[in-house]
């Protein structure tokens, strides 16, 4: 295969671009804003600005918001669910939690209202007995009142159905043949695993955005033929893999993390081409810092995650830990004189004060401008001419530097310090919590404001060095180019060891295998190389967290060799034993799950591509401004950097400038253009 | 008091913080049984060398433990101060609920940490362990007339003198739990999560100098202090009272009040039980602790952004009358303490109603509702199914109440039925909302829960309950009504039974496909019933969330005006 691959992200405020065309070996990124409601409009801007003949395209890969702003906006389609006798309440009953802690405020409306949610007679207990045979008869009607009631979209979700999917599959097949569009979403295909909330909550989310989603991917794939393309289109999932059109169709709920897992897959690439295999990715925002942990290459996934409260969503994610603090996040002092940053934020609508959008009190972006580390005459995201420094003063003045008795630098600078710490916590959060040393990793910040914290992350953390990637801005959509083709399949097994049918988990393995070769089989997209990945969730009896169990299995072909009693023994042995230290003497080994992935292993396209040919410090450096670092202002240069050659070495303070993104080189660091564009910043000493 | 500049506190405000939460997130993870691994029923903390009050507490833990932790550093402080042998590496163990507050089988674990040779704070660890002896395996015995039939009592005793751990205590332990791997297991967690903390105080204290932590430390009690004091100012001063009941004790079936007046006067206030039941027979009794840092979560449920720091109690005096239940001395028994301090906060929240309305929130349904079935598979082996079921939260000044909430002292979540259902003989015939559970009110109550479990081993079972709000719903504020009882059946040959005293009951005898039924109150209402939008109520109606019959009898006719 050659010709061009694209990767678009939608963000909030951007569509990302990034165009790479394998034969020349140029790449190429464009920036538009993003497009509302209908986000295909900026999708498609965004492309014919780089892109004149479609044709041209072999792949367009797509990380997407659609989803997760369905789900957060509740603007998903009118959708019924038709469930067990007795259960029609799980959804709004949740797992008996509540949103907040304290206080004991805020309710939750379930995305299917109680007159849609229908039960009919059938029952499955857990060992798979089918204790009532379904009543496809009441099944028809029920899927017959929904329609009346113009639902789009239906769940069927069924007691124990992950023990023995019968009674379900044969009402899913009642529904399909009277449903008139392919929206039917079913609890024992999209999630057999056990905990019913889970898997119903995953399941009705799934046909909530079904209609929504699905329609969306089809103008965007109408409006790309329309052009001439003529290559494979295909959706970045939460777990950071590729999916085919037809595959997000079926499961858009895969793709509720979609955007963000493509900027950690980029990163973990880009770190990891760079020499930096163990790398904490910062992308911090307008409203949230948003952080992710890659060790040797290899970024976290988390099994489930909440969308909002009430809200949750089991299928494998990049895992991502959120905090409040963004460029917009909002510095205030309580009434006890603690000075605080968020959870409030000015997001990018009124954003900072300096924007002069109506905001008046201070952000941390505010505080960047009064310091002068963010150019004022030259704002990122080109909506102003310039930036307001004294009303970000002023404001800053006011609310924190008279009840705190500071002057405005001191303010500011006290506002980026606990905004700091807070980030520093999230990256501690993530590493030195799990047993990862920080002083080992590299931070790499993307997005548009992270690169002006790096230095901060070294010091508070004790980081040894950061590495600021060429196209920070982009890196998601970059992320969409490289990922891999990935299907995850979950089955509950719930049985000991010792008492384990070793065929039955073989033919799961083997399904799933199967599967998953198939999806690859039917891509048009090419692989260098195809991997099966295993795990067993295991436990010993008595215990509720299970130890993820990588299960090393040999394929003859597709062909699964089983596994015996005693190498899944030795395999739960050993990572229990990384986890926790040391075994339980004569505890019972319990299998609670089965995980499989399937990934197609894309070709990944030269990085040094992207690096800079020619240039020199001299021609980048585009003067100087006096900027406050610590207790002083610096007089500081600044330079163009996507001008700076390879090995440039630009001592702090200095400022880096490129359209979207601002790099701070801080007093006794020194940052140095590596052979890729990427700037490494460390240590003067180290 | 050393002065410290703000932006250091800020920062070290949250790196404190970081140190409790990562010991919670260090026990959760290693935990063996699940009221703490899944519950969270486990709390960390910082605590001051010389008063033991709370400096700063892990967020993740159980709400009740803030507030309660700090008399467990002071049993172990006055231990200390007595023997005067206090070392470096020492660890205190101890369940002592007339000590340490709420029941005995929380297993607190006290570390003083030495600075310079100096002590500079204590850390302390609690976790429900998921047995502890005594005559009920899980420790919720509703006949019992003493501690020692709750639990062996296990007073402050040095787990670890200058570091070294005395075997002795742990094979003690070990020998009086029905459960010795579980206990064992969640030991070793909770050992981890102290050896943690003090890692984590070294790194603080070599970055920022043991003087800068220490002011830091002063400045957040006084800032605590005076958070506290501002939102009193901002209450009108007067004096408000309020009354509710306990059904019984489960030994003898008589109404048992529980009586609150609160004062406020400028920057402080008074919360005064005078008038509350004398100590009981059954296990509603309280210790003192526990009564203090009940006080302490229903006002944070009220002022929600006030830290976990005794700052916040010093200008708050909480009045506990001598000999009355919620001061019950040893060894009274305490095991349902869940029930009597649900109660405490609900007076404390109807009493804060009569002076602020905008600042409170209705009644939650009242009652953990602890139900077990029990009994022995065909293979001879016993399994005991034990949870604690939701109900409706009350309804707010914003809104409505959510609905199948979990209770206020606590953040536990309940299992899945289908983990339940593979781990145990029962199949659940209905987990539902229940409808008409609410309470009315312009902003309604949230509903209660419905859950109906029938035994399919055919041994049969045994199943208790201890529950509360059989005989008094759960109020409304403002103006909003009362919500539904809590009711509790059981089907036998012939036919349903109610238990006699209403809410708690021992030895229900069940056979294969009979079934216990929970039906579960809704939160109370706030503001008057005639406010609430008949849209609203018609919507209610058609969601099945409320009969036709009961959206008229508290809404009148007007909802039925509204078109759909």
């Amino acid at each position: 295969m050659s010709g061009r691959m694209i990767g678009v992200d939608v963000g909030g405020t951007f569509t990302d671009v990034f165009v790479l065309d394998e034969e020349t070996g140029t790449a190429s990124v464009a920036k538009v804003p993003t497009t509302r409601p209908d986000q295909s409009g900026g999708f498609l801007d965004g492309i014919n600005r780089q892109v004149s003949d479609l044709s041209s395209v072999a792949v367009v890969v797509h990380g997407t918001t659609a989803g997760t702003n369905a789900l957060l906006e509740r603007k998903g389609a009118r959708i019924g669910v038709i469930t067990t006798q007795g259960l029609r309440d799980v959804l709004e009953m949740r797992r008996r939690d509540r949103p907040r802690t304290w206080g004991l405020r805020g309710d939750f409306t379930p995305v299917v209202p109680r007159d849609l949610r229908l039960e009919v007679p059938e029952r499955t207990l857990a060992d798979g007995t089918i204790h009532t045979p379904v009543d496809l008869g009441a099944v028809r009607a029920a899927a017959q009142t929904l329609l009346d009631q113009g639902c789009a979209a239906v769940a069927i979700l069924f007691a124990n159905a992950y023990a023995n999917p019968e009674n379900e599959a044969r009402a899913v097949e009642a529904v399909r043949a009277l449903w008139p569009n392919p929206h039917v979403s079913a609890s024992s295909e999209i999630l057999p695993e056990i905990r019913e909330y889970e898997r119903f909550s995953t399941t009705a989310l799934n046909a909530y955005l079904q209609p929504e989603v699905s329609g969306y991917i089809d103008r965007l794939e109408t409006a790309l033929k329309g052009g001439g393309f003529g290559g494979e289109f295909m959706i970045v999932q939460s777990n950071g893999g590729v999916m085919s059109v037809d595959t997000a169709c079926r499961l858009p709920v895969r793709t509720a993390l979609s955007g963000p897992a493509a900027g950690v897959i980029a990163a973990s690439y880009i770190a990891q081409t760079a020499g930096f295999p163990d790398v904490i990715t910062g992308d911090m925002g307008g409203t949230s810092f948003d952080v992710s942990l890659i060790a040797g290459g290899q970024s976290m996934l988390s099994p489930q995650t909440a969308i909002d409260f009430g809200m949750v969503v089991r299928t494998p994610m990049i895992e991502i830990t959120t905090i409040g603090a963004g460029g917009g996040s909002i510095a205030w002092v309580d009434k006890g004189g603690l000075l605080n940053i968020g959870p409030e934020s000015a997001g990018s609508n009124p954003g900072p004060v300096a924007y002069g959008l109506g905001n008046d009190r201070p952000t941390v972006t505010d505080a960047n401008v009064v310091l002068g580390r963010i150019d004022a005459e030259n704002p990122i995201g080109g909506k102003l001419d310039r930036l307001d420094v004294d009303a970000a003063a002023r404001a800053i003045d006011t609310h924190i530097g008279a009840p705190l008795g500071l002057s405005t630098v001191e303010a500011a600078e006290a506002i980026l310090r606990v905004a700091n710490s807070r980030m520093a916590g999230a990256i501690r959060l993530v590493s030195i919590e799990r047993g990862f040393d920080p002083k080992r990793f590299a931070f790499m910040p993307f997005g548009g404001g992270g690169a002006l914290h790096s230095g901060a992350m070294m010091a508070d953390v004790g980081i040894g060095r950061a590495i600021v990637p060429r196209h920070p801005g982009v890196t998601s959509a970059m992320g969409c180019v490289i990922a891999d083709m990935r299907q995850d399949f979950v089955q509950t097994i719930n049985t000991f060891v010792d008492q384990m049918d070793e065929t039955a988990l073989t033919a799961f393995m083997q399904d799933h295998v199967d599967q998953g070769m198939a999806i690859l089989d039917a891509a048009r997209t090419r692989f260098d190389a195809r991997e099966v990945v295993v795990e067993l969730d295991m436990a010993y009896l008595g215990q509720t967290h299970t130890v993820a169990v990588p299960l090393p299995i040999t394929l003859d072909g597709t062909r699964v060799t089983p596994p015996t009693r005693e190498e899944i023994a030795q395999a739960f042995d050993a990572a229990y034993a990384a986890t926790y230290g040391r075994l339980l003497p004569n505890g019972t080994r319990r299998v609670m799950n089965l995980r499989t992935a399937v990934i197609g292993k894309r070709p990944k396209f030269d990085l040094s591509t992207l690096a800079p040919s020619g240039g020199s410090v001299a021609d980048a450096h585009k003067g100087s401004r006096r900027v406050h670092f610590g207790d002083a202002w610096h007089d500081t240069a600044i330079y163009d950097r996507l001008s700076l050659p390879i090995g440039a070495r630009i001592e702090g303070p200095a400022i880096l400038e490129q359209p979207d993104t601002t790099v701070l080189i801080e007093p006794g660091l020194v940052g140095t253009t590596d052979r890729f564009g990427n700037t490494i910043i460390e240590r003067t000493g180290d | 008091m050393s002065d410290i500049d703000p932006i250091t506190l800020a920062v070290l405000a949250g790196r404190m913080e970081q140190i409790a939460d990562e010991m919670d997130a260090t026990l959760f993870r290693a935990a063996f049984n699940p009221i703490i691994a899944e519950a969270h029923d486990a709390s960390h903390g910082l605590y001051h060398a010389a008063s033991g009050d709370t400096l700063v507490q892990g967020k993740s833990g159980l709400p009740i433990f803030v507030g309660v932790m700090s008399f467990a550093v002071k049993a172990v402080i006055d231990k200390a101060a007595a023997e005067g042998d206090l070392a470096d590496g020492d660890i205190f163990i101890f369940n002592d609920a007339h000590l340490g507050g709420t029941h005995l089988s929380d297993m607190r674990l006290v570390r003083p940490y030495f600075r310079d040779g100096e002590l500079f704070c204590y850390l302390a660890s609690v976790g429900h362990w998921h047995d502890v002896g005594g005559a009920v395996p899980g420790n919720y015995n509703p006949a019992a007339t003493d501690a020692f039939a709750e639990a062996f009592v296990l007073p402050p005793v040095r787990l670890a003198r200058a570091g070294q751990v005395n075997q002795d205590i742990i094979d003690i332990l070990l020998r009086n739990t029905r459960l010795p791997q579980s206990a064992m297991g969640d030991l070793n967690g909770q050992l981890g999560a102290l050896d943690l903390g003090v890692k984590r105080l070294d790194e603080l204290l070599d970055e920022y100098g043991a003087e800068t932590v220490r002011a830091a430390l002063d400045a957040l009690s006084h800032r605590a202090e005076a958070l506290m004091r501002s939102e009193l100012q901002s209450l009108p001063d007067g004096r408000w009272e309020a009354e509710d009941f306990l059904d019984n004790d489960g030994i003898t079936d008589t109404p048992l009040p529980i009586r609150v007046a609160l004062e406020i006067k400028g920057d402080r206030m008074v919360l005064d039980f005078d008038g509350t039941a004398p100590r009981c027979a059954g296990p509603v009794n309280i210790a003192l602790p526990t009564a203090v840092a009940t006080a302490y979560v229903a006002i944070k449920h009220v002022f929600p952004a006030l830290p976990a720091n005794a700052g916040v109690m010093r200008p708050i005096d909480v009045r506990i009358p001598e000999g009355s239940l919620l001061s019950a001395e040893f060894p009274a028994p305490v095991g349902g303490y869940t029930e009597t301090i649900l109660r405490m906060i609900d007076v404390i929240f109807s009493a804060m109603a009569k002076a602020a309305p905008q600042r409170v929130v209705a009644n939650a349904y009242g009652t953990i509702n602890a139900l077990s079935i029990a009994g022995k598979r065909s293979n001879g082996q016993p399994w005991v199914m034990f949870s604690f079921y939701g109900g409706g939260h009350g309804g707010t000044p914003e809104g409505d109440g959510l609905n199948h909430g979990n209770a206020p002292i606590s953040t536990a979540t309940i299992p899945p039925m289908e983990i339940l259902e593979a781990a145990y003989p029962v199949m659940f015939r209905q987990w539902a909302l229940r409808p008409d559970s609410a309470g009315a009110g312009a902003h309604r109550g949230g509903l209660g829960a419905v859950y109906e479990i029938e035994v399919l081993e055919e041994n049969g079972a045994e199943a208790f309950l201890f529950g509360e709000r059989g005989r008094f719903s759960p109020q409304g504020v403002a103006g909003g009504e009362e919500s539904a009882l809590n009711v509790f059946s059981y089907q036998q040959d012939d036919g349903w039974h109610h238990p006699p005293m209403a809410s708690k009951m021992r030895g229900i005898r069940l056979k294969q496909g009979q079934a216990v039924r929970l039906e579960t109150p809704g939160g109370g209402g706030y503001g008057p019933a005639r406010e609430r939008d008949p849209q609203s109520v018609a919507h209610d109606v058609a969601m099945g969330y409320l009969s036709a019959e009961e959206a008229t009898r508290h809404y009148g006719n007007a909802w039925q005006e509204v078109q759909k």
